[in-house]
């Protein structure tokens, strides 16, 4: 029992970032019928806002320390960052302690811009064009995207650390009356899943509780129609866009503890994202959602020794195994609605 | 002539000449000039232009003609380099078995992908293909280590079995790959003036099999399959009610493609008998997609001008570094200068992906058409030297 609990457990902060990437991914192919291979693109910006804000509220300025001196004996420099000689050592430590968190304030604006000019700018002129145009435009997008990165930041992984708080494991299953030392579980993984959890419930709260999305909810049902009414879906949509790419910029952020941010990871996530999308169903938001976590526990699951020694490699390839069945058996996907990309 | 109409006889001829007169063509600057480092015609990537040619003309066949967009090409070239390493492991270094069974190895793997991946079309093929691909790499990479030796890649060794040739030479190190005798590496050098030539054996078995894809894809693009399989990419379901059974059609060209990869991946293994998964990954992939649509989907010239030219930026851009820069720019002034070196920098060098997704952009938005298309709108400016007329007849009909 705990082994399995363990397993979900696993699972859960992967799935939490399918989810969340290939909940944008459907917000953009439900509104704008846009099949947006940059998404992975966006996830890996947001890890690096979490970098370039870490880097930012380190920047320092070196002074001469006489009371101190280095192991030559000659006195000794100190690193003084700006943002502790403003607010003091206590709340400055804090600050640069809870960079990561503080990210997300940061990447919002700059998420939701970058989506704005990627829609206005280039994806706009693709709506008419056939899916194959759209899926070769955004990967070409996400090399530049991708090399951008690679140029400002270097090739290597960046190590960014989650507060100290959050450091280090705990037992969680004590806390649900196993033994202790059964279920060992990093605070981190389960401050990324709770934070997941708010996200895809605002998104869906937003959706259903506000006018706004209830006219993007029409939107997706029937563009004409709304448009008939007088309503500027354009616009609503471009906004829809820039929310998508905020959402996965946010998972980027606080992916960046678990997972050092490098130029790749994007690309990395995209294909998954993709399998998901179209497990879950292309265009139905639940079903992503649904299918990022189940996947994500399945890939947990599959990497369990027991498993793995009745089925080498499963855990490698059960993802795809699983997006293979579903296509063939049940091509709109697990919530789909009938008729919707069913071919 | 060889079955074909005059217009596609002179195009093969005209390939045939770039493609054996590619030594000559490839180095137009004396060695010791500047330039110098523009010239393309050493037999490592004169082989790498052909074998991509290769690969490209397949996806082509299947991009091209019907429509269905694979995102998982590169396992067949993967596959079809592990089965030539295989072969020159166990049987004899001639390349002639190990370009076969690589070329039978990744049709058996098409037909076996295509046949599943075929009952669904649009971005459902493509995410079928992905997928299985995808799994081929992984399972390339760990599982599957006792076939392909995981990270490191299947390499030779010295106590390879090889029952047609030796194991390893008289001077006890791993024999090179050859054809009847003929070693792949061996190459003779022409010295003209300043200008030298390579003349490799390895560029020439990679040139004429690629001119004899090439020609085999002219036939099929011209025969009455060609034709079947326009009429799945323009519209599948009329197809489906003049009561044709469209699927075979597309599985075919899927396998023939499927082979053409492998041909591709055969003779990668047989310039350098080394294969790794990296090849099978998903952007290897992405590669050739770019290749086809940089040259131009559904032409016929237009692949192998795309793998020529990515292939050639990949290799010259990523030279470039800053001394050449300066070099260049050290007519003008100095501040001048640095800037320029600044600005043009992060495109050259290591940063020739941005360079290239750059442009691929600029070519899938303005150009659907590719190079081919560029090339097309040029001629008809100059032949009817009215814009206006030549712009109201832009659309390239190549596959339609």
């Amino acid at each position: 029992m705990d082994a399995i609990i363990l397993q979900i457990l696993n699972g859960l902060d992967k799935g939490s970032a399918y989810a969340l990437i290939a909940l944008g991914l459907t917000l953009i192919f439900g509104t704008l019928g846009v099949v947006n291979f940059a998404h992975g693109a966006l996830f890996m910006i947001g890890a690096f806002c979490a970098v370039t804000l870490s880097r930012i509220l380190n920047l320092s300025y070196e002074t001469i320390d006489p009371n101190k001196t280095d192991f030559l004996g000659n006195p000794a420099k100190v690193k003084t960052t700006y943002v502790e000689d403003w607010l003091g050592p206590d709340m400055g430590g804090a600050i640069i302690d809870w960079a990561v968190p503080l990210a997300i304030l940061f990447s919002i604006p700059v998420m939701v811009a970058i989506g704005f000019v990627m829609e206005r700018g280039l994806i706009k002129h693709f709506y008419k064009r056939p899916h194959a145009d759209q899926i070769l435009v955004t990967f070409g997008l996400a090399i530049v995207l991708q090399e951008i990165i690679k140029y400002f930041y270097g090739a290597n992984p960046i190590p960014t650390g989650a507060p100290d708080v959050f450091r280090g494991s705990f037992d969680f299953g004590v806390m649900l009356g196993f033994d202790p030392n059964a279920i060992i579980y990093p605070y981190w993984r389960l401050v990324y899943f709770a934070f997941a959890a708010v996200i895809i419930g605002g998104v869906f709260a937003f959706l259903q509780f506000t006018t706004f999305g209830m006219v993007v909810r029409a939107g997706m049902a029937d563009r004409e129609t709304v448009q008939l009414l007088g309503i500027n879906i354009d616009k609503r949509f471009t906004i829809m866009f820039g929310i998508a790419a905020a959402v996965a910029g946010l998972a980027g952020v606080m992916y960046a503890p678990i997972n050092s941010p490098n130029y790749h990871m994007g690309m990395d996530f995209l294909v998954l994202s993709f399998v998901v999308v179209v497990v879950g169903g292309m265009g139905s938001l639940p079903g992503a959602v649904l299918a990022g976590f189940l996947l994500g526990v399945l890939e947990s699951f599959a990497s369990m020794n027991e498993i793995k020694s009745i089925l080498p490699g499963i855990d490698q390839i059960i993802i795809y195994l699983v997006a293979i069945i579903i296509l063939l058996t049940r091509p709109r996907g697990l919530m789909g609605r009938k008729g919707v990309m069913e071919e | 002539m060889l079955g074909l109409n005059k217009r596609d006889f002179s195009l093969l001829l005209i390939v045939a000449v770039l493609a054996l007169g590619a030594p000559f063509i490839l180095n137009p600057f004396p060695t010791d000039s500047a330039m110098a480092q523009f010239n393309a015609g050493y037999p490592d990537l004169m082989q790498r232009f052909a074998i991509y040619g290769i690969f490209a003309i397949g996806f082509n066949i299947l991009f091209g003609l019907t429509g269905y967009l694979s995102f998982g090409h590169a396992a067949f070239l993967g596959v079809g380099s592990y089965s030539a390493v295989w072969m020159f492991k166990l049987l004899s270094m001639n390349v002639i078995p190990a370009i076969l069974l690589s070329v039978i190895v990744a049709g058996l793997f098409a037909l076996l992908i295509g046949f599943i991946s075929l009952r669904r079309s649009g971005i459902y093929f493509a995410i079928l293909t992905l997928a299985f691909a995808q799994m081929s790499f992984n399972l390339a990479y760990s599982v599957l280590t006792p076939i392909t030796n995981g990270e490191t890649g299947l390499q030779l060794t010295l106590d390879d079995p090889r029952i047609l040739g030796v194991s390893r030479t008289a001077d006890g190190s791993i024999p090179v790959t050859n054809l009847f005798g003929m070693e792949m590496r061996e190459f003779s050098t022409l010295n003209v003036g300043h200008w030298s030539f390579d003349f490799s054996v390895g560029y020439y078995v990679c040139a004429v099999l690629m001119l004899l894809s090439f020609y085999i894809a002219i036939r099929i693009f011209r025969s009455p399959f060609g034709m079947m399989l326009r009429a799945i990419k323009s519209n599948n379901t009329r197809m489906t009610y003049t009561g044709l059974n469209a699927r075979p059609y597309a599985l075919a060209a899927f396998v023939i493609s499927g082979m053409y990869a492998g041909l591709a991946g055969g003779l990668l293994a047989s310039m350098d008998p080394l294969a790794g998964a990296e090849r099978m990954q998903w952007t290897a992939s992405g590669e050739v997609v770019l290749m086809t649509i940089l040259g131009g989907a559904g032409t016929l010239i237009g692949p192998v001008l795309g793998a020529g030219f990515i292939k050639y930026f990949e290799n010259i851009f990523s030279k470039i570094n800053d001394s050449v820069l300066h070099s260049w720019f050290s007519f003008m002034p100095d501040g001048i200068e640095n800037l320029l070196v600044t600005l043009v920098h992060p495109f050259v060098g290591k940063g020739w992906h941005l360079t290239l997704g750059l442009l691929f952009m600029l070519v899938v938005i303005f150009l659907p058409g590719g190079l081919v298309e560029g090339g097309q709108r040029i001629a008809r400016l100059f032949r009817r030297k009215k814009p206006d007329d030549a712009k109201k007849s832009t659309q390239s009909t190549p596959a339609e």
